[in-house]
C-alpha cells in the first residue's frame, strides 16, 4: 500500500455520541492507527463548520482516504461523499463508521465498553478504507422511445401520456383494435355512461396521435436487452420487426372467467355472466320486458379455496346491471345475491345505496348455502336463503346472472419469461413492493400497469397507465441512468461459469458469456443493484463487489479479530 | 428547454412519491408541507397491510431520496397564501412559512434543547397518548430531522421566560426573533396530496369514546402497538396499562351513515385485520372480534390476508353493526351490545379494549384551500374531480391536479399510483402548455 493517508473525523452529535462515548480517546487511538496522518473530533461533523474541515485537512494534510465517525450512512453518507469530492478526492475513497446507532445508542448504560467498541469499529474502517480504490460510476443512454404492450384503456392511457409527453411509442396490439375489455362493456359504472361513446374518443386519439406507431395485430415475440436499450421482436404483416425502445410498459390486461361447472353455466339457457349480459344489454333490449326476475349471484368462482381473491370491481358491475334491468322493467324482481357488497369509496356506496332505492333487492347468502336454480332448459324460479334474516325464499326468477371474477390472461406466462419479469398469485404480474411501487418492475425499465398486476376497474387502470408512464418517462427525460458504483464484477480467471450467480441475481444482471472460448458470468452494470447475493453465492469467490471485495471485508475482521 | 417548477401540496407519502417522480423528471419541485417534518399518515401507521412491512422502515428511504432530491425543495411548517393564475397556464404562488424558532440550517436534530424544555403538550404524532415538550421533533425519523417550537405554549415566546433551549443550544439554531417568510413561485403545475384527517367521533356518544377509558381509536391503536410509540409497543390499556385480556374492533363508525358520514373509508376492513393480527402476534392468548358491515378486502391479496387473519391468527369476524357500548358498573370494561344477525338475538360482550375504526375524512384544511386555489370540493369535501372515471387526477381547474385520500379514500398503493400518475399528467399539461 504505497503512500495511504488516512484522515479521520469522529463526531460527538453533540450528546447523542459524546454523552456515552470518550470521544477525545478515540481519537486518540485513532492517530496511532496504521496510516493515519490526522485525526480530530468534531461537535456536530455534519455541520458546515464538520464539513469545511474535512475539506481543509484532506488539502493541508494530502489526505487521499477518509474515515467519517458518526451517525447513521442512511441520512449522512452522501454528504460526507460530497464533501470528499468537493474536496478533490473521488467520492469512494470515503468510509462511514456508525457509532451512533450501532455503539452509543444501544450501549448508553455500559459507557466504557461503548469507547472500546467505538475505538475497534474505527480501527475497522481504517482497515477497510486502505482497500478502497476511486471507482467511475457506470453511464449508460437511454432510448426516448418506449414499448407498450396491450390496447386496452390501460395501455391506451400509457401510450397517449406518453406520446403526449413527446416520446416515440409503440403500441403493441395483438387483436384487430383497439379497447380490450372496454369494448364487450355496455355502459359504465357510476355514471352509466355509453360505453362506446367515451371509449371511442379516446381510441381515435390513440390511431391519430403522430407520436404513437400502432403495430396491430401484433404478437410478442421476443425481447433482448436492459434499460435503455431494449430490442423488441413483434410478428405482424407476415414478418417478424424489432423495434428498439429505452422502456417496456406491460398493460396485457385480463380476461372473465367462464364459469364451466357453477350453476349450470353452459348447460341451462338464460345463465349467462355480467359480460355475456353486457352484449346482450348491447343490443335489442326488448327482451327484457319480458321477464319476470333476475338473480345475480356474485363470487361465483371466487372467495373460494380453489381462488381465493376478490376481484374488486364485480360487485359495482352487478350493481349496475342489476340497476339498469330494474330500470328497464320496473315490474322485474330484480336481486343481487351477495356475500359481502364491495362498495368502497364515495361514488360507489352512493352507486349502492341508490340501487336500492331504485328498488334493487340485495341479499346477503352464505356459500354454505347457495342459491338454488329450478327449471330445466332455463330457469324459472330460484331457491335462496337470506343469511341476515335466516329465512327461505323463492322468487321468480327468468334469467340468473354470474357474477365472476377476471383471471389472468393466457399469455402472461410466455410474456413474463421473454421479459424475464415474474408472475405471483393468480399468474398476474408481480410488482416490485406491492405497497410503494405498485406499477415497476425489480427489473429497470419494465413496468406494469391495469388488470395484467390484479383486477381493477377503468378508472384505476387509468391512474395505473399514468403511473407506469411517469415511472417510464423518468429515464427517458434525460436520456441516461447513472449507477452508483457498488455493482459486482467477475475476475474471469476464477471463474467456472456454473451459472450460480445467473440464477441467484434477483434483476436478471448476470449472464454466462463466451469470451475467446473461455465461458465466463459477466454482470451487466447497468441492471445490477449492488446487493451482493452473487457475491455470497459464487462457489468459487470469482464474484466481486466494488467497496466490499472479500479483502476489504476480511482485513476488517482481523483487525477486529487482533483487537480482541 | 426551462421548465417552470411544479408546486405539491401536502408531504405525505402521496405528496413524496409526486415530488420524487417530478424531480426525476427532471422538474424543479416545490413541497409545502404544513406540519415540521414530512411523512403524513403513513409515518404514523405500524405495520401496512397485507404485508406487515414495517411503515416507517419503506417510508424512511422515500422521505430521505424526497429530502436529498437535487430538484425538490422541501418547504416544511408553511402553508399556501394565495394562488393566481400566471395567464400562461401556471399560476403565481405565494407561500407563508411559519416561523419555527430555529434555524434548520444550524439545528443538528441532537435533542438537548428538547431535554431542558420545561413544558409539556399533547403529543399529536402519538395521537394524545403522551406528552411532548414546546421545542420537539415532530417524531424520531422526522424529515428534516430538525426542532420546532410551539409558539402557543413556549414560555419565552409567550412570556419573555426561560429561554433554556437558546442557552443549551450549542449549534446556536434558536432564534426568537424569526418571523413569518413569505416564499414566491410562478408554478407550471400544482398537484394537491393533502391527505385525511380523523373523524371527531366524541359527538357520537353512543360508542362512549372520550368517556370509557378503554375505548380507543385504531390511530391510537397504531401507536399504542408501534415499537417507537409511547409504549414501546406494549398494548397498556389507557385505563390501568395492564395488557388486555380481551379485544374488539368496530367498524364503519361514522362512516357509511347517513347522520355522520355517507362513503366508506375503504381502508378499515384491512387496517383493522392488520390491527387485530398485530394484536395476536404481540398476544397470543387474544382473540380479536371484529365487528364489521361488509369485509371489503378488495386490493390484492387482501382476501388471502383476512382468510389468514381467521385461520392462523384466531381472529373473530361478526358480522354486525354494533348499537352501543357502555361502561360495566363493576369492571370498568367496555361492553358492546350488538345483533347476532347469524341467531337474530341481541347480544352483549364485554371486552377489556376496544377499538373503533372511525372514519377517515377530507383534510380539515380544504374549506381554506378550496379557497385559495379555486377548485371545488364535492359533497364530502373531497376535491373534486369532475370526470373521475377517465380523468381520475384532473381537478376543475386546468393545471391542478389531485392524488390520494385528498380526492377519495384510498389506500396506500393506489395513493402512490395516483402520485405517480398526476407526475405524468403534469409533463403532459406543461408540454402543452409551452
Amino acid at each position: 500500500m504505497a503512500d495511504v493517508r488516512v484522515g479521520v473525523f469522529i463526531c460527538h452529535c453533540g450528546t447523542n455520541i459524546g454523552g456515552v462515548v470518550d470521544v477525545p480517546s478515540v481519537v486518540e487511538y485513532a492517530r496511532a492507527l496504521p496510516n493515519v496522518i490526522y485525526a480530530e473530533n468534531n461537535l456536530y461533523t455534519c455541520s458546515e463548520g464538520g464539513l469545511a474541515s474535512i475539506r481543509e485537512k484532506i488539502a493541508e494534510h494530502n489526505l487521499n482516504r477518509v474515515v467519517v465517525a458518526a451517525c447513521t450512512p442512511r441520512t449522512h453518507e452522501p454528504l460526507f461523499k460530497n464533501t470528499c469530492e468537493d474536496a478533490g478526492l473521488n467520492r469512494y475513497l470515503f468510509e462511514f463508521v456508525n457509532i451512533r446507532e450501532h455503539c452509543s445508542w444501544i450501549h448508553m448504560h455500559a459507557k466504557d465498553d461503548a469507547t472500546e467498541k467505538a475505538k475497534q469499529l474505527v480501527a475497522m474502517g481504517v482497515a477497510k478504507v486502505q482497500w478502497l480504490q476511486p471507482q467511475q460510476e457506470y453511464e449508460g443512454d437511454v432510448l426516448k422511445a418506449s414499448a407498450v404492450i396491450g390496447g386496452g384503456i390501460a395501455g391506451m392511457t400509457s401510450a397517449l401520456s406518453l406520446a403526449n409527453q413527446g416520446y416515440e411509442v409503440h403500441l403493441i396490439e395483438r387483436e384487430k383494435e383497439l379497447g380490450g375489455l372496454v369494448k364487450s362493456v355496455n355502459r359504465l359504472f357510476p355514471t352509466n355512461v355509453d360505453a362506446d361513446k367515451v371509449i371511442t374518443p379516446i381510441i381515435e386519439k390513440a390511431k391519430a396521435n403522430k407520436n404513437i406507431r400502432l403495430h396491430m395485430p401484433a404478437e410478442l415475440k421476443d425481447v433482448k436487452g436492459f434499460i435503455g436499450d431494449f430490442d423488441v421482436t413483434i410478428y405482424e404483416n407476415g414478418a417478424d420487426n424489432v423495434i428498439k425502445v429505452g422502456t417496456i410498459i406491460v398493460a396485457t390486461g385480463a380476461q372473465e372467467l367462464k364459469p364451466d361447472g357453477f350453476y349450470n353455466y353452459g348447460k341451462m339457457d338464460n345463465v349467462v355472466t355480467q359480460l355475456d349480459l353486457e352484449g346482450k344489454l348491447k343490443q335489442d333490449k326488448k327482451w327484457i320486458d319480458d321477464l319476470a326476475g333476475v338473480t345475480m349471484i356474485n363470487c361465483v368462482g371466487c372467495r373460494i379455496p380453489e381462488r381465493t381473491y376478490c376481484s374488486r370491481f364485480c360487485c359495482i358491475t352487478a350493481i349496475k346491471n342489476a340497476w339498469i334491468l330494474r330500470e328497464a322493467n320496473p315490474k322485474a324482481k330484480v336481486v343481487v345475491l351477495h356475500r359481502d357488497l364491495m362498495a368502497y369509496g364515495v361514488e360507489f356506496e352512493e352507486y349502492y345505496r341508490k340501487a336500492m332505492e331504485a328498488g334493487v333487492l340485495f341479499l346477503r347468502y352464505n356459500l354454505d348455502k347457495p342459491p338454488q336454480i329450478i327449471g330445466k332448459e332455463k330457469p324459472e324460479k330460484i331457491k335462496i336463503h337470506d343469511e341476515l334474516t335466516d329465512s327461505h325464499l323463492e322468487l321468480p326468477c327468468d334469467m340468473v346472472v354470474l357474477t365472476t371474477p377476471l383471471v389472468s390472461a393466457r399469455d402472461n406466462e410466455a410474456v413474463s419469461k421473454m421479459l424475464k419479469v415474474p408472475l405471483g398469485d393468480g399468474m398476474f404480474f408481480l410488482e416490485a413492493h406491492l405497497k410503494l411501487r405498485p406499477v415497476e418492475f425489480a427489473t429497470d425499465g419494465v413496468y406494469v400497469a391495469g388488470s395484467a398486476r390484479w383486477p381493477v376497474d377503468i378508472t384505476e387502470s387509468i391512474s395505473q397507465g399514468y403511473a407506469a408512464a411517469a415511472k417510464a418517462a423518468i429515464p427517458m427525460s434525460s436520456g441516461k441512468i447513472k449507477v452508483e458504483a457498488i455493482t459486482s464484477f467477475v475476475n474471469i480467471g476464477e471463474c467456472i461459469a456454473c451459472g450460480t450467480c445467473v440464477l441467484a441475481c434477483p434483476f436478471n444482471a448476470i449472464s454466462v458469456v463466451d469470451t475467446d472460448g473461455k465461458m465466463h458470468a459477466q454482470v451487466n452494470e447497468a441492471m445490477c443493484k449492488g446487493c451482493g447475493t452473487c457475491v455470497a453465492t459464487c462457489p468459487s469467490g470469482a464474484i466481486q463487489q466494488k467497496g466490499c471485495t472479500d479483502q476489504q471485508i476480511l482485513c476488517m475482521i482481523e483487525t477486529l479479530a487482533g483487537g480482541l | 428547454m426551462d421548465k417552470k417548477p411544479v408546486l405539491v401540496v401536502g408531504g405525505g407519502i402521496a405528496g413524496i412519491q409526486a415530488s420524487i417522480d417530478l424531480g426525476s423528471m427532471g422538474y424543479k419541485v416545490y413541497l409545502v408541507e404544513k406540519t415540521a417534518a414530512i411523512g403524513g399518515r403513513m409515518a404514523q401507521l405500524d405495520k401496512t397491510f397485507p404485508t406487515n412491512d414495517c411503515s416507517i422502515c419503506i417510508l424512511a428511504p422515500k422521505m430521505i431520496e424526497c429530502a436529498r432530491h437535487e430538484n425538490v425543495e422541501l418547504v416544511t411548517y408553511a402553508e399556501l397564501q394565495e394562488v393566481e393564475p400566471d395567464g400562461s397556464g401556471g399560476y403565481k404562488v405565494k407561500i407563508l412559512r411559519k416561523p419555527r424558532y430555529v434555524d434548520i440550517d444550524k439545528c443538528t436534530g441532537c435533542e438537548e434543547c428538547i431535554e431542558k424544555c420545561p413544558i409539556k403538550a399533547d403529543n399529536e404524532f402519538n395521537q394524545k397518548l403522551d406528552k411532548r415538550k414546546a421545542i420537539y421533533i415532530p417524531f424520531a425519523q422526522a424529515v428534516p430531522r430538525k426542532a420546532v417550537i410551539d409558539a402557543d405554549i413556549c414560555r419565552y415566546i409567550t412570556q419573555q421566560k426561560c429561554g433554556l433551549c437558546k442557552k443549551v443550544c450549542q449549534a446556536e439554531a434558536i432564534d426568537f426573533d424569526q418571523k413569518e417568510e413569505i416564499l414566491e413561485i410562478d408554478a407550471g403545475a400544482v398537484v394537491l396530496a393533502t391527505g385525511f384527517d380523523l373523524y371527531d367521533i366524541s359527538a357520537m356518544r353512543e360508542y362512549g369514546y372520550g368517556q370509557i377509558k378503554d375505548v380507543i381509536t385504531a390511530m391510537q391503536f397504531e401507536r399504542l402497538i408501534c415499537a417507537s410509540g409511547p409504549s414501546h409497543g406494549h398494548l397498556e390499556r389507557p385505563s390501568d396499562g395492564e395488557i388486555p385480556k380481551s379485544l374488539a374492533f368496530i367498524q364503519c363508525v361514522g362512516s357509511r351513515d347517513q347522520i355522520n358520514n355517507p362513503y366508506c373509508s375503504s381502508v378499515c376492513c384491512m387496517h383493522a385485520t392488520k390491527e387485530a393480527i398485530l394484536a395476536n402476534e404481540h398476544y397470543p392468548h387474544l382473540k380479536p372480534h371484529i365487528f364489521y358491515t361488509d369485509m371489503r378486502a378488495v386490493g390484492k391479496r387482501f382476501q388471502d390476508y383476512v382468510t389468514r387473519a381467521h385461520d392462523q391468527y384466531n381472529v373473530e369476524y361478526v358480522r354486525s353493526r354494533p348499537s352501543k357500548i357502555v361502561e360495566d358498573e363493576e369492571t370498568g370494561n367496555p361492553v358492546i351490545y350488538y345483533e347476532d344477525t347469524v341467531s337474530q338475538t341481541v347480544k352483549k360482550k364485554e371486552f377489556e379494549m376496544v377499538v373503533l375504526c372511525q372514519a377517515l375524512i377530507p383534510s380539515v384544511s380544504h374549506q381554506e384551500l378550496a379557497k385559495v386555489l379555486g377548485v371545488s370540493l364535492d359533497s364530502c369535501g373531497f376535491i373534486t374531480v369532475p370526470d373521475k372515471l377517465f380523468n381520475p387526477v384532473d381537478t376543475d381547474k386546468e393545471g391542478i391536479f389531485a392524488c390520494g385520500f385528498c380526492q377519495s379514500p384510498q389506500d396506500i398503493p393506489d395513493s402512490v399510483v395516483q402520485a405517480s400518475g398526476c407526475a405524468a399528467r403534469v409533463a403532459e399539461y406543461l408540454a402543452e402548455v409551452s
